[in-house]
């Protein structure tokens, strides 16, 4: 084996980095180990999104299906349909590596969202760490853009009408809509037939290459400003303390590499995911109800619905029609308040010094507090788009919901804020009430004395 | 006689416990009476002939509730024939309980009438006037691929395309699970409520085949891919992503990290 | 056989003989390099068990590899997907909880540390002052900044231009444009012309503009019948409806989904009135009163198309739509053109 480290060091020069690299300290949280869910169900999207290029056609030609699946047989559809179609019941591993791949999308963004909320209520992103923060968000948008743009690619009829919403949405903005739209479209809606090779080489790509990138230099960052970690005794500001790469977090993080993979695959196996047979192919005057964008854009219907039905108008001209303010208004002020955050913080704080210790969530109420409260600025449109299916399985009437959902999301983030700000600084004061307790007793007052009332149990 | 005073005694008195619609207790005794039942259920609104009641408003133009409470209305009868009369009764839409009600299915356990009496009483109904026989589809006969396509184009807007039911702005249309292939044709011809009514000139008996074939194959539909989880598409995946996946992977952290992360 | 027997108990030897742990390396006093280096790696106590437990997993692993593939190849299989999914799944599993338990057992348990690293204020002070340092020659700084700002900026540009191919960036009017023109007669799916007569109430039609692309938001229409004293148009519509034929365009003003809802009372008295219902976020359309818009997000009426009956009773277009098909953009309040 040192022959082995010899003869590359020799040929590389890799020796004293990877010596570096190799002892590297991981401070140990489970938390901190959401970036790597993560990171590892990005390595199973790659590997399972080469293995449906090789059989996906991003074809718009129209094909008459004469396949396998009895309900579709004589139908029309564009050859990509037809080409998932047979992925999933012509090629053997198909239907198993076309379910992994979109259930790996959808905990991605999950994965992603859990770590993003872990590194906003720890206060992460605080100097020196805001440039790794703001590539992270940036991450997470293109995440969302690949994410709409995979399953519509499938041409079937539920993320055909999900990309008629997108043209919507994209010449809603005011100005430069509808040059946009007619540009990446090559024309009015539907467009022109390369719109289906833009999106293919788009998703297969332009997006994962740049997030890849960003990736990268995430990653990079990480490791130049190194982790961050909670206070421990031995563990501050100046030394950071925990496990390290080799031979200590090295396996456990393989184990989890290995744990997210079995998952993924375990899901794609036995839970149906997009079954795409079933809601046929798309065109332009077929529509379906209880129509839904994947998970991660829920919060986008929900606000679609939830925004009065209004065009800002002047005179003839239709200066902002009404999804602008659901599709980009919204999303755009989520996004560029998380972005602003921390700047916002330092100067609400004025607190300008680096920080390599975390913030548990209760020790910053007022960080906290707001993201909750943004938590829920984002949560009551989820709600309010799936409140149609929730009128056909509860009978609570739909416009009823909506009139609730339209209050709500203004109500319940500041609500929820205040309450939450309210309990994490009660248990700020059950803390210290409980630390100095423990610390007359220790100095030999006895609790005959009386140190005040009992603290609630903490 | 005394037979059929006690039966009405029965029924008026389970009439009374309508509104929890419990299931029926067996009424001993002779043949119902479908004038008898007619009488007892669907006069006040359906007209003592048939010919139905006239509003006291016009329409509110209003979805939902129309109608003020006590107010009673109702379409005639006379020309629906044995067709809407059996759609609507072994749907348990009919009898309704409230003018204005939102129209919902009811199981046969907890229809207000049990089999013998909706014969009856359908064959009532068909009598007041010449009116189309309840159909008889052959779904055998259809073609499954051309139902979906059919189906596609006039029901999945409203029931959605695997017939999970759907809103339609101030209505309901049912998921269909469960329904026979001779209500399926009812409703396609009579149109309840604010379902469209497609007859033979817009949608042939060939055609209707086909989609009662469609909806049939839909009751239990190809789960190639494992567990269904209801056929509704992104909604219930987005539950598995967070309330299974996520919460999986987020219970792997915790043990896969070490002893220190949990003090 | 005998022979078979000693390969195996060789075989079974190697693989489940335990390594005698190196002692540490005697102090070299002869030599003049440093004393022995201090262990890098903390020590700990072997767990046999636990290296028994992580190769019991790795033959679990295999195990479970090995059914993938043989669920793979046979034919026939029925819930191939899911056995497929199940084995591989679980050898992941497999595999992940033998790294854990190696992670746990079989390598050192140690705090590691590490300082943070410092500012570097002197690399900073160098790089400022090579660039400094650098400029030194140039006594027009404004001017090649300037100048090459400019030169960067207007290539930037330059390299950009050739996207504007990418769609018709400022041909606007061909949001609006759709096929339908005056004369142009209706047909079904199938191709068949629409007559008049055959037109019932209470059901709703598609139809697409004979002889024209039909994938293009300008084209199908939806077609409902209703009463004539019903009928709200306004008075430059009156005949726009013949018989009390209507035509909208089938496409959602809101976001672009195709209205494939009919909302069609069979008892007025007791149900909401007629509507076209979009089932992306159910705006509501009154066929009635010329689209207007009864309920949801939709932000203008939905766009008629005036009918009139040709010469054999068929339904032909009177006229290009009364506005722009789909989603709104800033002129789509205005008549739409024709392609």
């Amino acid at each position: 084996m040192r022959r082995l480290v010899r003869v590359l060091d020799e040929r590389t020069g890799a020796a004293p980095i990877a010596r570096k690299a190799l002892r590297y300290v991981f401070p140990d949280h489970w938390s901190f180990l959401l970036g790597e869910v993560a990171l590892y169900s990005f390595v199973v999207l790659v590997l399972t999104g080469v293995y449906l290029t090789f059989f996906f056609e991003p074809s718009t030609q129209r094909v008459v299906y004469e396949g396998s699946v009895e309900t579709l047989r004589g139908t029309e559809m564009s050859q990509a349909y037809r080409s998932v179609v047979d992925i999933s019941f012509d090629v053997k591993a198909g239907l198993l590596i076309r379910q992994t791949h979109h259930w790996a999308a959808d905990v991605f963004v999950a994965s992603i969202v859990l770590h993003l909320m872990r590194v906003f209520f720890t206060g992460a992103f605080r100097k020196p760490r805001e440039l790794t923060y703001l590539i992270g968000l940036g991450m997470l948008s293109l995440v969302l853009l690949e994410g709409y743009l995979g399953y519509s690619m499938v041409d079937d009829l539920l993320s055909g009408m999900g990309l008629a919403i997108g043209y919507g949405v994209v010449l809603s903005v005011p100005l430069i809509g509808p040059a946009l739209a007619l540009e990446l479209w090559g024309g009015p809606f539907p467009g022109d037939p390369t719109f289906m090779s833009r999106m293919y080489v788009t998703h297969v790509l332009l997006l994962p290459v740049a997030i890849g990138v960003l990736l990268a230099l995430h990653l990079l960052l990480v490791t130049s400003r190194h982790h961050t970690q909670f206070r421990r005794p031995g563990a501050g500001e100046r030394r950071v303390v925990g496990l390290p790469a080799v031979p200590s977090q090295a396996p456990r993080s393989l184990g989890l590499m290995f744990a997210v993979a079995g998952v993924l695959l375990l899901l794609g196996g036995l839970v149906q995911i997009n079954p795409i047979w079933l809601w046929g192919p798309y065109d332009v005057a077929s529509s379906t109800n209880g129509a839904q964008p994947d998970w991660y854009l829920g919060w986008l219907i929900g606000a679609l619905r939830l925004v009065p039905g209004f065009d800002v108008t002047i005179g003839g001209a239709t200066i902002v029609p009404n999804p602008f303010w659901g599709g980009v208004a919204f999303p755009a002020l989520v996004f560029g308040v998380l972005a602003v955050w921390p700047w916002l913080e330092r100067w609400a704080t004025g607190d300008r010094s680096a920080h390599n210790v975390l913030d548990r969530p209760r020790d910053a109420p007022v960080r906290t507090a707001f993201g909750c409260g943004l938590l829920t600025f984002v949560l009551v449109p989820f709600l309010a788009g799936s409140a149609d299916r929730v009128d056909v399985f509860l009978g609570l009437d739909y416009r009823w919901q909506l009139g609730v959902y339209r209050v709500a999301v203004v109500v319940a983030p500041v609500l929820v804020a205040l309450v939450a700000h309210r309990l994490l600084v009660g248990l700020q004061r059950a803390e210290a009430i409980e630390a100095a307790r423990r610390r007359a007793l220790a100095e030999g007052r006895a609790s005959r004395s009386g140190v005040g009332p009992r603290a609630g149990t903490g | 006689m005394r037979v059929r005073l006690r039966n009405a005694v029965v029924g008026a008195a389970l009439v009374a416990v309508a509104a929890t619609a419990g299931p029926r207790e067996a009424g001993a005794g002779a043949r119902p009476d479908g004038e008898q039942l007619y009488g007892r259920y669907c006069v006040s609104c359906h007209g003592a002939a048939g010919e139905g009641v006239p509003a006291g408003t016009s329409a509110t133009g209003n979805p939902g509730k129309a109608g003020n409470p006590g107010e009673v209305a109702g379409p005639s009868l006379r020309g629906v024939g044995a067709r809407a009369a059996d759609l609507y009764l072994r749907t348990g839409y009919m009898p309704l309980l409230h003018v204005g009600d939102q129209p919902r299915r009811r199981s046969a356990g907890e229809r207000l009438l049990d089999d013998a009496e909706i014969a009856a009483l359908v064959r009532y109904v068909a009598s007041l006037a010449p009116g189309p026989p309840v159909p008889a589809p052959r779904p055998e006969r259809g073609d499954v691929a051309a139902g979906m396509r059919l189906f596609t184009q006039h029901c999945a807007g409203c029931h959605q395309v695997v017939a999970e039911g759907g809103y339609v702005s101030g209505a309901l249309a049912p998921p269909l699970a469960g329904v026979g292939a001779v209500q399926i044709a009812e409703a396609v011809r009579v149109g309840p409520y604010v379902m469209p009514s497609f007859s033979e000139r817009v949608l042939p008996d060939s055609d209707l085949d086909s989609i009662i074939a469609y909806v049939q194959a839909a009751q239990s539909p190809d789960d190639a891919g494992g567990w269904g989880i209801g056929h509704l598409g992104p909604v219930p995946e987005g539950m598995v992503t967070w309330l299974l996946a996520a919460a999986a992977l987020v219970a792997t952290c915790v043990v896969v990290a070490g002893k220190r992360s949990r003090s | 056989m005998r022979k078979l027997l000693a390969w195996l108990l060789a075989g079974v030897v190697l693989l489940f003989r335990r390594r005698r742990r190196d002692a540490p390396r005697p102090l070299d006093a002869s030599s003049a390099e440093e004393a022995a280096p201090r262990r890098i790696v903390a020590p700990g106590e072997p767990v046999p068990a636990a290296e028994l437990a992580v190769a019991a997993l790795f033959v679990a692993t295999a195990l479970c590899a090995v059914g993938f593939v043989v669920v793979y190849a046979v034919d026939g299989i029925g819930h191939r997907t899911q056995l497929l999914g199940l084995t591989l799944g679980v050898a992941f599993l497999l595999l992940a909880a033998a790294f854990v338990v190696a992670g746990r057992y079989l390598v050192a348990d140690e705090d590691a540390f590490e300082p943070y690293p410092e500012p570097t204020p002197a690399a900073q002070e160098e790089l400022s002052r090579i660039v400094e340092e650098s400029g030194d020659r140039i006594t027009r700084r404004r001017l090649l900044v300037l100048t090459g700002a400019g030169a960067g900026g207007a290539l930037g540009l330059a390299l950009l231009a050739p996207a504007a191919s990418l769609g018709p960036l400022l041909e606007w009017h061909e949001l609006s444009a759709t096929p339908w023109r005056a004369g142009r007669r209706l047909v079904d799916e199938q191709g068949r012309p629409l007559l008049a007569r055959l037109i019932e109430e209470s059901v709703f039609y598609t139809a697409y503009p004979e002889g024209a692309p039909r994938e293009d938001i300008g084209a199908p229409v939806v077609i409902v019948r209703l009463p004539s004293a019903q009928l709200q148009l306004p008075p430059e519509r009156r005949g726009w409806a013949p018989g009390g034929i209507l035509a909208y365009s089938k496409v959602c003003t809101h976001a672009g989904c195709a209205i494939s809802l009919y909302r069609a009372p069979l008892y007025a008295p007791t149900s909401p009135r007629p509507a076209l219902v979009c089932p992306c976020h159910y705006s509501t359309f009154d066929p009635a009163a010329a689209g207007a818009v009864l309920f949801g997000p939709a932000g203008r009426p939905l766009p008629q198309l005036p009918l009139r009956v040709g010469r054999r009773g068929e339904l032909r277009a009177a006229g290009p739509l009364s506005a722009a098909p789909g989603p709104s953009w800033w002129g789509a309040r205005g008549e739409a053109g024709t392609r």
